[in-house]
C-alpha cells in the first residue's frame, strides 16, 4: 500500500511534442484515481510513466517514500492489468498466476496457497490447468486480474480492462472490480475513455485533454460543477447542452427564450457578452408534468424535431442556430471530445409520462438554477463553485490561488 | 458437381506431383537394393529381381566403410554445431533488431540479406587461401564458420519476423511481474518464439547437411569431410567402375539423419501457439 505522487510529470517525444504535460495528481493511500479523458489525452503515457513503462522527461514520480523516476519496472513493485490483458499464452492459468511469485523465487508450497487464494477470489478454480488460448473473454480479464492481486503489490494499475470485453460482461466486470479494490483497500490508477467507469469507479476522477489535467475532483464534483467547457462536455451522458447566452440582470437570454438564473451567479457572468450556456438534458422537463410537481423555473415554447421514447425517460430533441462566434467553440469542442455531431441540437431529457410528439411546439420547462455559463474564448466555467470543485490546475493561476506543488 | 470435379482434380494433381517429386528417390532406394552385377550388366526393372536383388548386402558394405563412418560422424557433428550456434546468435541478434532501436538497424539488415545472396562458388577461392594460412583448412570449425554465416541472414530474418508478432505487452507484463529483461526474454519470449527458432534451425540444419561445395574444397581428408563430399569420393575398388548400388545405400543412409530431425523439430513447429495471449 502506497500512496503515488504525481509532480510537475513531463513527457516529451523525440519530435518535443509533450504528451504529457505538467501534470500533478496526488493519489492518496487505497484511493481508486481515474484517468479519463479522450484518446491520444496522454492518460496511458501517464499511467505507464507511473509504472516505469516509459520514461519521464521531467518532474518526479514518487510511490509510497521512494522517488521511482530512475528504477526499472520489477523494482517498483506495482501490479499491472493490460487492455489486452497480456497473458502467455504458452503457460496455464496457474503458472500465469504464479509467474511473478515464480520470479519472486518463492518457494512452492506458497506459491500454492497464494494462487489458489487469488483464483479463489476471482472464481478460477476450474480453469487453472486451461491455457489462456481456451478461455473467453471475461475469463482472461479474471487471469489477468488474479495475475495482479496474487502478490502484495504496493499499487493496482489498469489500462483501459474492460474495452475488450462486450457491454454486458463490462457492466459485471467493473462491479467485480471495485468490490475488489474495496476489499483489498489497495491504491489504484485506472484509466479509462468510457465516463461510466469513471464515474462508477473513481473515489477521484482526474481528466485530461491533449496532456493537460482539466479538472481532478469527485465524480458528483465533476458533473456537478465542471471547471470548463471540456470536462463539462465530456462528463454526463447524454453529454450537457451548449447553447449561445447572454446575461442581462438576473435573466439568460437563449435561442428560445430567457431564462432566470441565481443572482450570485448571473453576477460572475455579467458584462462579458455573448457566452455559451451549459445545461444538461435531466435539467429540463415537460412543461406540463414540472408545473404539475410545482417545480419553479423558467419556461419556454420550441418546436420538437425527434422524439425517443426509452420507457423511463424520452429524449426530445430541438434544433437551434447558434452565432459563428460560438460555433466555432462548440465544433472545436466536439473535435476534442472525439464527437462527430454535425449539427447543433438541444437534447432534453423528459420524463417517461410526457407526451410531447415529433413536430410539436412543445412548452419546456427549464430549471436555470442549475445552469452552468461558460466564456467562449476560453472555456472556463465562469460559475463554477470552487468549493466544490476539486481541483481546476488552470483556474488556480487565474484566481491567484497557490499552485499545489 | 462443381465440388467433386475439383476434389478430384485436387487429388489427382497432387498424386502427380509427388510421383513426380518421389520418383527419384524411389529410384535411389531401389538401386540401393540390387547387386553391384545387376545394374553394371544393365537391369533396368524397378523392383530387384530373381538373382539381381542384393539384400541388406549393399548397406552393410557401406556401413563397414571406415572412410563412410567417419562421414556421417563429421556431418552430424558439424551440422549440429552450426546449426546451434547459428540459432542462437540469430535469436539474440533478431530480438534486437525487432525490439531495440539503434543506429546502423537498416545495414545490418541489408547487410545480413547481401551476404544471403552472394554465390557461394565466388567465395570458395579466398575461403581456400585464408584457411590455409590460418591452419582452420581441413578442420571442423572451418566448415562451420562458413556454414553459420550463409545462415545466420535467413535465420536473422525470419526471427526477426517472429519476434515482431508477439505482442510488445508480453515482455512489458513480464517485466512489471518482476522480470529482467533477461527473465523476460528467457521466460516469455523465446516460448513463444519457439516455432520460428524450430524453423530457422530446420532451414540450417539443411543448409549445412546438404553443402557439397564447401564440404569438397575446403576438406582434404576424413578429419572433417562431410557426408555429400565424401559420397564423391565413394569410387570403391574400381575407379573406373563406381559402385552405384554402394553409392545409393549411402545416399539412402545419408537422407536418414535429415527426415529424423524434420520428424522431431516438426513437432514443435504448431502454428498459432501464440493464440489467447491477447484479444484477438
Amino acid at each position: 500500500m502506497a500512496r503515488i505522487t504525481m509532480d510537475h510529470i513531463v513527457k516529451k517525444y523525440g519530435d518535443g511534442f509533450p504528451a504529457v504535460n505538467d501534470v500533478s495528481i496526488d493519489v492518496a493511500d487505497g484511493e481508486f484515481m481515474i484517468l479519463v479523458g479522450p484518446s491520444g489525452c496522454g492518460k496511458s503515457t501517464l499511467l505507464r510513466m507511473i509504472v516505469g513503462l516509459e520514461d519521464i522527461t521531467s518532474g518526479d514520480m514518487i510511490i509510497g517514500d521512494r522517488r521511482v523516476n530512475d528504477l526499472a519496472p520489477r523494482e517498483r513493485n506495482l501490479a499491472m492489468v493490460f487492455q489486452n490483458y497480456a497473458l502467455y499464452p504458452h503457460l496455464t492459468v496457474y503458472e500465469n498466476i504464479a509467474f511473478p511469485l515464480r520470479l519472486a523465487k518463492m518457494p512452492d508450497d506458497e506459491v500454492d496457497r497464494l494462487v489458489r487464494d487469488a483464483a479463489d477470489t476471482l472464481e478460477l478454480n476450474e480453469h487453472l490447468e486451461r491455457k489462456p488460448g481456451n478461455l473467453s473473454g471475461g475469463q482472461r480479464q479474471r487471469v489477468a486480474m488474479g495475475r495482479a492481486i496474487v502478490r502484495q503489490a504496493d499499487a493496482f494499475l489498469f489500462d483501459e480492462p474492460l474495452s475488450n470485453l462486450d457491454a454486458k460482461l463490462r457492466g459485471q466486470m467493473r462491479t467485480e472490480i471495485a468490490r475488489l479494490q474495496k476489499r483489498l483497500g489497495i491504491t489504484t490508477v485506472y484509466v479509462t475513455h468510457d465516463q461510466t467507469e469513471a464515474m462508477t469507479l473513481g473515489d477521484r476522477v482526474a481528466v485530461l485533454k491533449r496532456g493537460l489535467l482539466q479538472q481532478l475532483a469527485t465524480p458528483r464534483e465533476l458533473y456537478e460543477n465542471p471547471g470548463n467547457l471540456f470536462v463539462a462536455g465530456f462528463i454526463g451522458s447524454p453529454p450537457m447542452n451548449f447553447l449561445p447566452a447572454t446575461v442581462e440582470g438576473t435573466k439568460v437570454q437563449l435561442p428560445f427564450g430567457s431564462v432566470d438564473i441565481p443572482a450570485d451567479r448571473a453576477e460572475r457572468a455579467a458584462g462579458r457578452g455573448l457566452l455559451i450556456a451549459g445545461i444538461r438534458p435531466e435539467h429540463f422537463e415537460d412543461a406540463s408534468l414540472a408545473a404539475a410537481d410545482g417545480r419553479t423555473g423558467s419556461t419556454f415554447r420550441a418546436k420538437v424535431e425527434v422524439v425517443e421514447w426509452l420507457g423511463n425517460e424520452t429524449y426530445a430533441y430541438i434544433p437551434f442556430e447558434s452565432p459563428d462566434e460560438v460555433k466555432a467553440q462548440l465544433l472545436q469542442l466536439e473535435k476534442d471530445l472525439d464527437g462527430e455531431a454535425l449539427r447543433t441540437q438541444l437534447v432534453v431529457s423528459l420524463d417517461g409520462g410526457s407526451r410531447i410528439a415529433e413536430g410539436e411546439e412543445a412548452e419546456i420547462w427549464v430549471d436555470g438554477s442549475r445552469m452552468h455559463l461558460f466564456d467562449p474564448a476560453t472555456g472556463e466555467n465562469l460559475t463554477v463553485d470552487h468549493e466544490r470543485a476539486g481541483r481546476i490546475p488552470g483556474a488556480e493561476v487565474a484566481a491567484g490561488a497557490p499552485t499545489e506543488g | 458437381m462443381n465440388r467433386t470435379s475439383n476434389r478430384v482434380g485436387l487429388v489427382v494433381g497432387c498424386i502427380l506431383i509427388l510421383i513426380w517429386c518421389l520418383l527419384p528417390v524411389a529410384w535411389i532406394i531401389s538401386l540401393s537394393f540390387k547387386s553391384e552385377a545387376s545394374i553394371t550388366n544393365g537391369n533396368p526393372g524397378f523392383f530387384p529381381g530373381d538373382g539381381t536383388g542384393a539384400g541388406w548386402d549393399n548397406y552393410k558394405a557401406v556401413w563397414d566403410n571406415e572412410q563412410f563412418r567417419r562421414a556421417i560422424f563429421n556431418s552430424i557433428g558439424i551440422s549440429l554445431i552450426a546449426t546451434l550456434l547459428s540459432v542462437i546468435v540469430a535469436t539474440l541478434a533478431a530480438y534486437a533488431i525487432a525490439r531495440l532501436e539503434f543506429r546502423g538497424k537498416k545495414l545490418v539488415l541489408t547487410i545480413a540479406l547481401a551476404i544471403a545472396m552472394f554465390p557461394v562458388v565466388s567465395l570458395i577461392g579466398p575461403l581456400f587461401d585464408m584457411w590455409r594460412a590460418t591452419g582452420l583448412y581441413d578442420t571442423w570449425p572451418g566448415l562451420i564458420i562458413p556454414y553459420m554465416s550463409f545462415t545466420l541472414p535467413l535465420a536473422i530474418w525470419t526471427l526477426s519476423a517472429f519476434f515482431r508478432e508477439i505482442p510488445w505487452e508480453m515482455e512489458q507484463a513480464a517485466q512489471v511481474d518482476g522480470a529482467t529483461s533477461w527473465q523476460a526474454f528467457r521466460k516469455v519470449i523465446v516460448p513463444l518464439a519457439a516455432p520460428g527458432v524450430f524453423t530457422a534451425a530446420i532451414l540450417t540444419f539443411f543448409f549445412a547437411w546438404n553443402d557439397f561445395v564447401f564440404g569438397i574444397s575446403l576438406t582434404s581428408t576424413e578429419n572433417a569431410r562431410p557426408i555429400p563430399a565424401s559420397l564423391s569420393f565413394f569410387v570403391g575398388a574400381d575407379p573406373f567402375n563406381r559402385p552405384a548400388s554402394l553409392l545409393a545405400a549411402g545416399a539412402v543412409i545419408a537422407t536418414i539423419p535429415i527426415i529424423v530431425i524434420v520428424l522431431i523439430f516438426q513437432r514443435k513447429i504448431v502454428a498459432g501457439l501464440t493464440s489467447g495471449a491477447v484479444k484477438g
